[in-house]
């Protein structure tokens, strides 16, 4: 653990001493809660189309799927007509591509990323490297199953998809998320133990909080 | 023939093995550890061999050694030497040449992290490189499993199926017989 | 202008002893900041720990490993032909360099001579790759420092090329076309005027990016005299490519030590010689213009049939004699080198994969951020035209 995370006393600009502890002192302490539906069926279904027309998905590319995701932005295949966006923030966001293989390493930020959207929020794995592995089947850096980790909504198979696969991806995504089945963030809040656990067994050096918000 | 003629003129002032000409324009040369320094500044002050192309390392587990590779390139003449350095396996180490060479840093670091190869006094050679809380033997060594190790941390996903033709008739032939 | 506020020269860092900065984090002087995996100017999965006090980066270190998947590992796990499609993954937006040199390499070892035919259809696909990387990069460099039309006009003409690509591959970005013998296949019916059309679309959106970007006052305000790399740094750091073209110094492989059909193609590299951040965008896109004409060299000059793969021995059971070779060539960063390392069995001992990238990412890019502002170490970044991918494998 770095040193600027331990808990310890410093000495403020006023010359006060005081302690801090920063893995736990700007953190929320409670998990995530479940949130169920707050209104009756027809408003929650004009809600759950409104969220289906304007998905904004968290513009960070982690792995080789990235490349496949900027034609999008361009007017040959222009994913924007749909109402998708690329926005630099999680806070932005709630369309989380995890674009192909996740390293340990970026499995972390991906999770802190992840944690940091707000409800409700998706996760689409892209590639067959979030499916078992793909070709990093036998590595000993890459996860090969990415719903022990984040829960995912849908896949997108390939390697690597085309753009018009992607946007197929998008279109069955809004039908999941009309009917009312866009519940990937209550699922990590139910079993939020398990994913926690899971993940902590495969990220050796746990440096941050249990719950970023 | 050029290499020839460069491998004479260092055979005359350093301890040098066999030379094996892979191509006209590439060489090869075994250096023993403690001349590597004197010979890698030779080559950049005298014989105009001032890139450093790449320095990696093969593990020959067999022979309980581990090949240091420093690839030179002179851009002028067009013609790369690779110098092999042969050392111990356990308790690797040998010297930086950072202070010739600022990039050797990165290598030396990428070295340390993956094999084990101690460079003492190089910069930032204690920080992590490209693993991040790595606790097992240094992963490139080639007495390590990457596959054991994949399937031991890594929960994968069921439905994998082989179609290895001897397990397939192994059970054909002696049904009951494990998988 | 400038010089009515001298630099306050009392904030920046001591020395200690043995020269490493006395940086006191506690002080309230300094802040760290990632610039880290999930951030718009960045070329890619890397990041970057800046040390700044108040606006001025005071030191930067680069953090890579986000991308790794243990290839070198991997590759010794797999036969020679395995190891194929897995190779080209190694660099994600132009991986038929890594197909090349993995092949050139296995062919030395083991042999084989390639058919001419194949040899000219390999160096047009790696033009063709080229000009894509370029594409991406102007788009990248244009966009870290906010001007977002240039690549949406650059994604589409490399959308043309992919195009392209697939015509004569099959796939758009991971071809798997060219293995150790030869290529896959020959070109399609009426390919040469298809890429004649698609050529004359790149250069009229190079007109356009030119026009756009390259007299643009604001974008020659932010590079002219930015992230300055002195010629003499270039050997010691291990600088090849543009970044070392733009410095005056002619470093170009395909002219340096000709490989594939080069020695037959008629080009000069390109030059530049203030070596800042318009100086390298400018090599790069003059460097366009030479492939777009490098294409039609070749269309024009390959034999018009032949035979495209040599034979090669029963891949199950390929077997290469001990021996090791370093194979060179000269990708759109830079240098880019393939060493393997055969030991007589059916797999390969090692295979070290040197990226340009790594040495431009790592060394040359911290001794250069010190002293930049803020706002422009993305700039910096990309003009350094670095892949993360092939830095960590």
């Amino acid at each position: 653990m770095k040193p600027e995370l331990m808990k310890r006393m410093v000495k403020g600009p006023d010359g006060l001493e005081f302690e801090v502890e920063p893995l736990r002192d700007y953190y929320c302490e409670a998990p995530p809660t479940v949130m169920p539906a707050a209104y009756g069926k027809i408003v929650e279904d004009l809600f759950n189309w409104a969220r289906s027309e304007s998905i904004w998905i968290l513009g960070f590319g982690t792995g080789c799927g990235a490349i496949e995701m900027r034609p999008l932005m361009t007017p040959r295949f222009d994913a924007y007509r749909y109402g998708v966006q690329w926005r630099p923030t999680p806070r932005q966001a709630n369309l989380f591509i995890i674009s192909g293989y996740l390293s340990t390493k970026t499995l972390k930020r991906a999770i802190r990323a992840y944690e940091q959207m707000q409800n409700p929020k998706y996760v689409i794995g892209l590639g067959s490297c979030t499916i078992n592995g793909g070709m990093y089947w036998d590595s000993y850096n890459t996860i090969k199953r990415l719903d022990d980790y984040l829960p995912v909504d849908l896949y997108i198979a390939g390697c690597m998809p085309r753009p018009e696969a992607l946007l197929a991806g998008f279109m069955d995504l809004k039908k999941l998320i009309r009917a009312g089945n866009g519940e990937g963030a209550n699922q990590y809040a139910e079993n939020f133990a398990w994913y926690k656990e899971n993940q902590k067994r495969v990220i050796h050096d746990w440096d941050m909080p249990d719950y970023n918000w | 023939m050029a290499m020839k003629e460069l491998y004479a003129r260092l055979k005359a002032l350093f301890p040098l093995g066999e030379l094996t000409e892979q191509r006209k324009d590439l060489a090869f040369v075994t250096v023993p550890a403690e001349h590597l320094r004197a010979t890698i500044l030779h080559l950049r002050d005298k014989e105009g061999f001032t890139h450093l192309v790449l320095l990696t390392a093969v593990d020959w587990l067999e022979e309980g050694r581990f090949q240091l590779t420093y690839l030179l390139n002179n851009r002028q003449r067009a013609c790369d030497i690779g110098l092999r350095v042969m050392i111990p396996r356990d308790a690797a180490t040998m010297e930086g040449i950072h202070d010739i060479w600022p990039t050797a840093a990165t290598y030396q670091r990428e070295l340390r992290e993956m094999f084990g190869i101690d460079f003492p006094g190089s910069p930032r050679i204690e920080e992590d490189f490209i693993l991040e809380g790595w606790n097992d033997i240094p992963p490139y060594r080639r007495d390590f499993d990457t596959l054991k190790y994949a399937q031991e941390n890594y929960s994968e996903r069921p439905g994998r199926v082989t179609h290895d033709p001897e397990t397939h008739m192994r059970l054909q032939l002696y049904p009951g017989s494990k998988p | 202008m400038m010089d009515m506020f001298p630099p306050d020269r009392s904030q920046y860092p001591a020395k200690k002893a043995d020269g490493t900065l006395d940086i006191d984090l506690t002080s309230g002087k300094y802040l760290k900041l990632w610039q880290g995996p999930n951030h718009p100017g960045i070329t890619g999965n890397m990041s970057v720990e800046l040390t700044v006090c108040g606006d001025e980066v005071v030191e930067g270190k680069t953090h890579v490993g986000y991308l790794h998947r243990g290839f070198e590992k991997l590759m010794e796990r797999r036969t020679f032909i395995q190891v194929f499609p897995i190779v080209c993954r190694v660099c994600v937006p132009e991986p038929d360099f890594n197909e090349y040199c993995y092949a050139a390499c296995v062919e030395e070892l083991a042999g084989i001579e390639v058919p001419e035919m194949a040899q000219w259809i390999r160096t047009l696909i790696l033009e063709m790759g080229r000009i894509n990387s370029y594409m991406m990069y102007l788009g990248g460099q244009a966009g870290a420092l906010g001007q977002g039309v240039i690549g949406q006009w650059t994604t589409y003409a490399r959308d043309l090329m992919l195009d392209r690509f697939e015509e004569l591959t099959g796939a758009r970005i991971y071809h798997m076309f060219i293995l150790p013998g030869g290529v896959r296949d020959t070109l399609p019916e009426g390919f040469q005027q298809r890429m004649e059309e698609t050529l004359r679309e790149i250069e009229s959106t190079l007109k356009d990016v030119y026009d756009v970007m390259f007299c643009n006052a604001v974008f020659k305000a932010r590079t002219v005299g930015m992230g300055v790399i002195d010629p003499s740094w270039l050997e010691p750091y291990g600088v090849t490519g543009p970044n070392a073209r733009a410095a005056s110094v002619a470093k170009d492989v395909r002219k340096d030590a000709p490989y594939l059909v080069y020695d037959q193609l008629d080009f000069e590299p390109v030059i530049g010689h203030d070596s800042d951040i318009y100086t390298r965008a400018d090599v790069r896109r003059r460097d366009i213009w030479v492939s777009v004409d490098l294409i039609r060299q070749i269309l024009a000059k390959m034999p018009k049939d032949g035979a495209v793969m040599a034979p090669i021995p029963n891949v199950l059971h390929w077997q290469i004699p001990r021996g090791e070779t370093y194979i060179r060539g000269e990708c759109s960063r830079g240098e880019y080198g393939y060493y393997l390392v055969t030991d007589g069995s059916g797999y390969p001992r090692r295979i070290n994969v040197r990226g340009p990238s790594y040495t431009h990412a790592m060394a040359l890019l911290e001794r250069m951020i010190v002293g930049i502002n803020i706002s422009d170490v993305a700039a910096l970044m990309v003009s350094l035209h670095t892949y993360p991918p092939e830095i960590e494998r």
